[in-house]
């Protein structure tokens, strides 16, 4: 089936609404994607058909709804080829993923002296669960420095590696430079010292299914609402050997198996995760979300993404005075700009009045800006449902920003 | 002048814009127009961390009333920090506390004083009646 970005539009309401009197231009994919109709129609339908809680009630509704939402969990097995089913576990989201590896898997792995590896491109949400887990178990948080285009050090990333590393956490593609990271040979010389590799994959899968087993990740994490899905939920990917060895996080309903007040016993994989009362309108719109990205083609949304990446940077780059932060040679449709003398609040505040949706700020990656010496900047984050006319109305409005703001 | 006074007259200069350039253009010019504060006084002490923008605030009692001094690093953060100013500054600790600032609201820059912009703008308005209760039992 041929890709056409009029007809992919029309399967998402929200882009043909109109923000301040202008037709919206969503360019603000990397903080969270729109939804598309199914994904829509499924909420809507397990609150008015199919209500009812699920794992424990053997009345008919809720085996309905059991069946629905544990459809959303082998959906994604298949979409990240994953080997079991149990390997995957629904979370809030993947900082609730790498705050679940963090503490379940560091406080009972962790020594005193033990060390943990990130990258200088981290999203805080990735840097601080290890810092509080490296501070308790008085484990060493080293980090892998980047060069100017925003790429990893891998010479520098290789001389940090020892026995001592237990751990190497780091980011798919980066949300703020659009990096893609080359995670298989990281976790090939990850793998050589014994080491495990998370993997936050909260930005790559908007962009392509992540193969775990071909990467040979040992822990994956990502939210499904950055993936056209709905928000709250996320998924923890683990090698199914370590998720039998590491404890439960949290206790409570589903996760055990006997309870009395001497011991309790706890359920198996994914259960020994899951507990409480999960996001059940979300899991089973997890499925309408795989299912509605599984029929897209994606060989030709990759060039298309990339196009929109090419022809935006082109562009981009004839505004004077503009510099794009992160310029890898692989990078995702993500592009990070300054513009010198202007803050970028000043920027985002008056495209938003021209209908067009950026993120600005320091993206959650303090440290990151830090390094380039910026306090923020303007972030466009283009998904497959955006155009090139899309480009030409971010150029307008940011030329007539500037116009104003310069005078 | 009241602040209420001065609320009023703000309300009436916007009512001459026509549309949201004509506003922004005129918050931009106010935003360029002085230096808010002393330079020394942009300390880590003043700072107020919105995610967006930084906004510094400093308050002195002079004659029983207070004189604000306010800078940010975005423009049109500064702006709405020169209309807050215009505002409230030389008034009694007093009248600070009672009076309701409406004028944001009337001239259509609430979205700027919303907690979800974290432009600081938010902390700097009860920073600025903190100040004021704070000036109160001094007067």
């Amino acid at each position: 089936m041929g890709f056409n970005v009029n007809d992919i539009r029309k399967d998402f309401p929200i882009l043909s609404r109109e923000v301040n009197g202008k037709p919206l231009v969503y360019l603000d994919n990397g903080a969270t994607s729109q939804k598309p109709q199914v994904v829509i129609d499924a909420i809507t339908g397990y609150y008015t058909h199919d209500n009812a809680n699920i794992h424990r009630g053997v009345h008919t509704l809720s085996q309905v709804a059991t069946t629905a939402y544990e459809e959303g969990r082998k959906k994604i097995q298949t979409w990240i080829n994953a080997e079991h089913s149990e390997e995957v576990i629904f979370t809030k989201g993947t900082t609730d993923g790498i705050n679940l590896i963090s503490n379940a898997w560091g406080r009972t792995t962790l020594q005193k002296g033990d060390e943990v590896i990130i990258t200088e491109m981290e999203h805080h949400s990735n840097i601080v669960p290890w810092q509080m887990i490296c501070d308790e178990k008085e484990a060493i948080l080293k980090v892998i420095p980047i060069n100017d285009s925003g790429e990893l050090l891998m010479d520098e990333y290789k001389k940090l590696l020892s026995s001592k590393t237990k751990m190497v956490a780091l980011v798919h593609i980066s949300n703020a430079l659009g990096t893609i990271n080359p995670i298989k040979e990281i976790v090939e010389l990850a793998h050589e010292v014994g080491a495990k590799v998370l993997v936050d994959g909260a930005q790559q899968v908007a962009h392509a299914a992540p193969n775990v087993r071909e990467l040979d990740v040992d822990f994956y994490v990502f939210g499904l609402h950055k993936m056209f899905g709905p928000t709250g939920i996320g998924i923890l990917y683990g090698k199914k050997k370590l998720l039998d060895e590491i404890p439960p996080y949290q206790g409570g309903g589903d996760m055990i198996k006997t309870v009395t007040f001497e011991k309790t016993t706890y359920n198996e994989l994914p259960f020994k995760f899951e507990a409480g009362t999960p996001n059940i309108s979300a899991g089973i719109a997890t499925a309408a979300a795989v299912d509605y990205i599984t029929a897209l083609n994606w060989d030709e949304i990759h060039v298309h993404e990339q196009e929109l990446l090419n022809y935006a940077t082109t562009e981009l780059k004839k505004i004077p005075n503009l510099k794009i932060i992160g310029e890898a040679a692989n990078k995702a449709s993500v592009i990070s700009f300054v513009v010198e003398g202007m803050h970028a609040y000043d920027l985002g505040v008056i495209v938003d009045k021209m209908g067009i949706a950026v993120r600005t700020g320091h993206h959650c990656t303090q440290p990151l800006m830090n390094r380039f010496g910026i306090q923020g900047t303007v972030r466009a984050s283009f998904a497959f449902y955006n155009t090139k006319e899309e480009v030409d109305l971010l150029i307008v409005a940011l030329n007539r920003a500037i116009k104003m703001l310069a005078q | 002048m009241t602040i209420n006074e001065r609320q009023d007259e703000v309300i009436e200069e916007f009512e001459m814009f026509e549309d949201w350039m004509d506003k922004y253009e005129y918050l931009i010019s106010l935003g360029k127009e002085l230096p808010l504060i002393d330079e020394a006084k942009k300390t880590e002490e003043n700072i107020i961390k919105g995610c967006q923008s930084r906004v510094w605030l400093a308050a002195e009692l002079d004659h029983a009333k207070i004189q604000f001094s306010a800078d940010s690093d975005a423009i049109i953060t500064k702006g709405i920090i020169s209309l807050m100013i215009r505002v409230l500054t030389d008034s009694s600790p007093k009248e600070i506390i009672e009076t309701e600032l409406y004028f944001i609201d009337k001239v259509g820059l609430k979205e700027h004083l919303s907690p979800t912009r974290s432009n600081g703008l938010v902390s700097m308005v009860k920073q600025m009646k903190m100040y004021a209760i704070a000036y109160s039992s001094k007067v």
